[in-house]
């Protein structure tokens, strides 16, 4: 197919366009990590490509952080990358079945938006849920009993992959049908505006659902109401098996709001998505929807039954891997700052392994869910209704 | 028989747990009573555990009592006419949910012309300025997420009430509500409740077209997690819309759009009916006619052609959609051993054929003949008015299954 060759070695230069800006990268006299964990004084760091605006004005490239915040960032996407790898062994040994969403080469855009945000604020996406469920608040062992569908998953092993949610933590799914959360999302918008909270939601979505009607009319409502909403696309520039350029008339998301204001970030860098998210939640306060656009690149393909090489190169995906990797720029960063020597990462990867393994081995022995789950929380407070199962004999249970 | 007040069949007793001051608005008590002079029961069933054992078993636990008789073609002679008011069935439903409004501040509407305009139908005349454009929201022309967004909105604790315009737009919101909607309590673990209400006008109208004359029932009836009402009476109509606001769960309260100016009089004390009650209409020995929603009044109007053939029935409008009152229905059942249904369903998947099935499941060993289902024809509605009168069943129809049923 030389039209997609050519296509996708044209896009694959633009995949690997945003290089990190000049890193100093000179080894001098490097602190312990335990010393940089605690510290909070300031550092400023450029993001690796300015943001492009669309109807609005782009937020500086230099963003404020502390080494604590970098640790931070790295612990929590080496976490990320490590549970989405176990789980994809999961799935191979068939322990996770149905649909599995990998969110790896992703990391960054549920991190830094969990940086700028509180957890009052909402944050609502689609099935590839995995690692904004743990940004959230989520616990390891939690992820890994639901996605085993045992009954000490977030939802009780109910849900599944696709339907991870966290009321207390504003998360609220965990939605499988494309683009049917980004309504969702704007309703959470409507009801923080009526109960004038001062929060705003995060409506997620990708390139694929981008060309979905709904979306439009979310949109359309969002405006007309100056709803606090923010719509962020995570452009991996795939929707499931097809590209970008051949699903969508015009691949710039972030103008595709028309009279919505929009943000073009690198999603590949956490610290670009932190300061647009900060730009965009005091945006949507004041003004309405903003739309992200989060350039960003998944390793994985669509899903596990997707091997995710038919439809791009694998030089393509290593490229990324090379140039744009979210954890690799935080622990150059890192090096690079004198916050954290290679071995103290690489330590501090082995205890994340460790977390996630011991994580996987409990929920292994978990149990699976009592037959009588199956009635449970279809209604609430169910109805004194009698239910049966297909021979009217068995599994009789009054829902409670 | 004009019965100017009921109780129930003799099988059940009833329980009074608090005597209710009439005058009390908050009501927060799970079951209460209130009493009218006339002595016309109201009660409210609570959302907890309430014994719908079919015909197998009954358990003595709390019971709910359900008896109301409004005798539709001739209500101002029916009930003691001095206390309550006299209104059409969209402003009871308005008075509804304004009280609602009242009542709960996190209660919002949101639908196509509901608020400036007043809705299509009146239903929500005069909200808008009452509460605002944040409670009483017009919306765009667009379902699909305006539908999406109350459920959002309903995520977070707000309880909106989504109006279609008419019932069958709100296939474009099929996605959301049957995903979204209906599944959310379960696949969340039962963290997220979904307290909307969808209402808006169903049903065959006048010459409206076959796009505009859908039953939608029959399309939502297999989603699990949603309960679907249908009102008939000004009375239910206010008693469903207050109770489907205060359920937890996702209500669809389908109205009849030629049903909007039956007028009747209703009680003024506040009121609610149960969800998942059926309501006796007329109590007979003959046969059982199960009804809903504007065939209710076709089937009285036969029943009158009935009651002078010499024949008995039974008629009851079974309000609840989903799930079906088989407590009520099997009694009936029990009593008389005939069955016909009346709707305005498709006779393919319709409700009819749910009721059939379940009540052949459960009953079969009581009834002496096959159950009859009339249903309107498997066609798309068609404009002429002659052909559309035969879409849907005609009180002719129903004495003649009546009458061949009871041979």
């Amino acid at each position: 197919m030389a039209l997609s060759y050519l296509a996708s070695s044209s896009s694959r230069s633009n995949l690997l366009k945003p290089l990190s800006a000049a890193l100093s990268c000179t080894p001098s006299f490097r602190r312990p990590i335990s010393s940089a964990a605690d510290d909070t004084r300031t550092l400023t760091i450029e993001t690796s490509i300015p943001f492009t605006a669309h109807q609005c004005e782009p937020p500086s490239r230099s963003v404020d952080t502390t080494p604590k915040e970098l640790l931070t960032f790295f612990r929590d996407m080496a976490t990320m990358r490590r549970m989405e790898i176990a789980a994809d062994s999961l799935y191979k040994a068939k322990l996770i079945r149905g649909f599995c969403h990998l969110y790896d080469g992703q990391e960054a855009v549920a991190v830094g938006m969990e940086t700028a945000i509180t957890k009052k604020d909402s944050i609502i996406t689609a099935y590839r849920d995995h690692c904004i469920f743990l940004s959230r608040g989520g616990t390891l062992l939690e992820i890994f009993s639901e996605l085993m569908g045992r009954q000490g998953g977030c939802s009780k092993g109910k849900g599944g992959s696709m339907h991870f949610y966290k009321k207390e933590a504003g998360f609220y799914g965990g939605h499988g049908i494309v683009g049917a959360q980004v309504p969702l999302g704007v309703g959470l918008a409507f009801a923080q505006k009526y109960s004038k909270d001062g929060t705003v939601a995060f409506a997620l979505y990708g390139d694929g659902a981008a060309n979905q009607g709904q979306l439009f009319e979310a949109l359309n409502i969002a405006a007309l109401w100056d709803l606090p909403a923010i719509l962020v696309c995570e452009n991996n520039h795939y929707g499931m098996g097809t590209a970008e350029w051949r699903a969508a008339k015009s691949p710039a998301y972030y103008k595709r709001g028309d009279y919505v204001p929009g943000l073009k970030v690198d999603g590949m860098d956490v610290l670009a998505v932190k300061q647009a998210c900060k730009f965009a939640k005091e945006h949507a306060l004041k003004n309405g929807p903003l739309i992200l656009e989060m350039d960003t690149y998944r390793y994985h393909g669509h899903s596990m039954s997707d091997p995710g090489s038919t439809y791009r190169t694998r030089d393509e995906i290593s490229g990324v891997r090379q140039e744009r990797d979210p954890v690799e720029r935080v622990r150059k960063l890192l090096l690079s700052h004198d916050l954290a020597t290679e071995k103290e990462l690489k330590d501090m990867e082995k205890e994340i392994r460790k977390e996630v393994d011991v994580a996987i081995a409990q929920a292994k022995e978990s149990p699976m869910p009592e037959p009588y789950e199956l009635f449970t929380n279809v209604y609430v407070k169910g109805l004194g209704v009698e239910a049966f199962g297909p021979d009217r004999k068995e599994v009789r249970a009054l829902l409670p | 028989m004009a019965a100017v007040f009921q109780g129930l069949g003799a099988a059940t007793a009833l329980s009074v747990s608090n005597s209710l001051d009439s005058r009390k608005f908050l009501v927060s008590s799970r079951k209460s009573l209130s009493e009218r002079k006339a002595s016309f029961l109201v009660v409210r069933s609570d959302g907890r555990v309430v014994p719908r054992s079919n015909a197998r078993g009954r358990r003595a636990e709390q019971l709910i009592t359900n008896a109301v008789a409004t005798k539709p073609d001739s209500s101002a002679a029916s009930t003691t006419s001095k206390p309550g008011h006299e209104l059409l069935l969209f402003e009871a439903l308005r008075e509804g949910l304004e009280e609602e409004m009242d009542r709960d501040p996190h209660v919002c509407v949101m639908g196509e012309d509901v608020g400036h305009y007043g809705g299509s139908y009146k239903v929500t005349k005069g909200l808008a300025d009452k509460y605002g454009d944040l409670r009483v929201l017009d919306t765009p022309i667009a379902e699909n997420s305006f539908t999406g967004m109350g459920i959002g909105a309903a995520m977070t604790g707000l309880r909106p009430i989504i109006e279609g315009m008419n019932m069958g737009f709100l296939l474009l919101a099929f996605n959301q509500i049957s995903n979204n909607c209906g599944m959310l309590h379960y696949t969340s673990g039962g963290q997220f409740k979904i307290p909307v209400v969808i209402r808006g006008p169903g049903g065959v109208g006048r010459q409206l077209g076959a796009e505009h004359s859908q039953r939608l029932e029959s399309y939502f009836q297999s989603i699990p997690g949603i309960q679907m009402v249908a009102c008939s009476t000004p009375y239910n109509a206010k008693g469903l819309m207050k109770a489907a606001i205060r359920s937890e769960n996702p209500v669809i309260l389908f109205e009849h759009v030629l049903l909007y100016n039956l007028k009747e009089r209703i009680p003024d004390e506040e009121y609610i009916c149960s969800l998942e009650e059926a309501e006796m209409v007329r109590p007979g020995e003959h046969v059982t006619i199960l009804t809903y929603s504007r065939m209710r009044y076709h089937v009285m109007q036969a029943a009158k052609t009935l009651v002078n053939k010499g024949y008995d029935p039974e008629v009851i409008d079974i309000r609840s959609l989903k799930p079906f009152d088989l407590y009520t229905i099997g009694n009936s059942v029990k009593k008389t051993h005939r069955v016909l249904i009346v709707e305005e369903c498709m006779r393919t998947g319709g409700i009819g054929a749910s009721l059939t099935a379940a009540i052949t499941e459960n009953f079969h060993d009581y009834l002496d003949a096959p159950i009859v289902c009339l249903s309107s024809q498997d066609v798309p509605t068609p404009y002429a008015g002659t052909l559309e009168e035969w879409t849907v069943v005609q009180p002719a129809q129903i004495v003649t299954a009546v009458e061949k049923l009871c041979q």
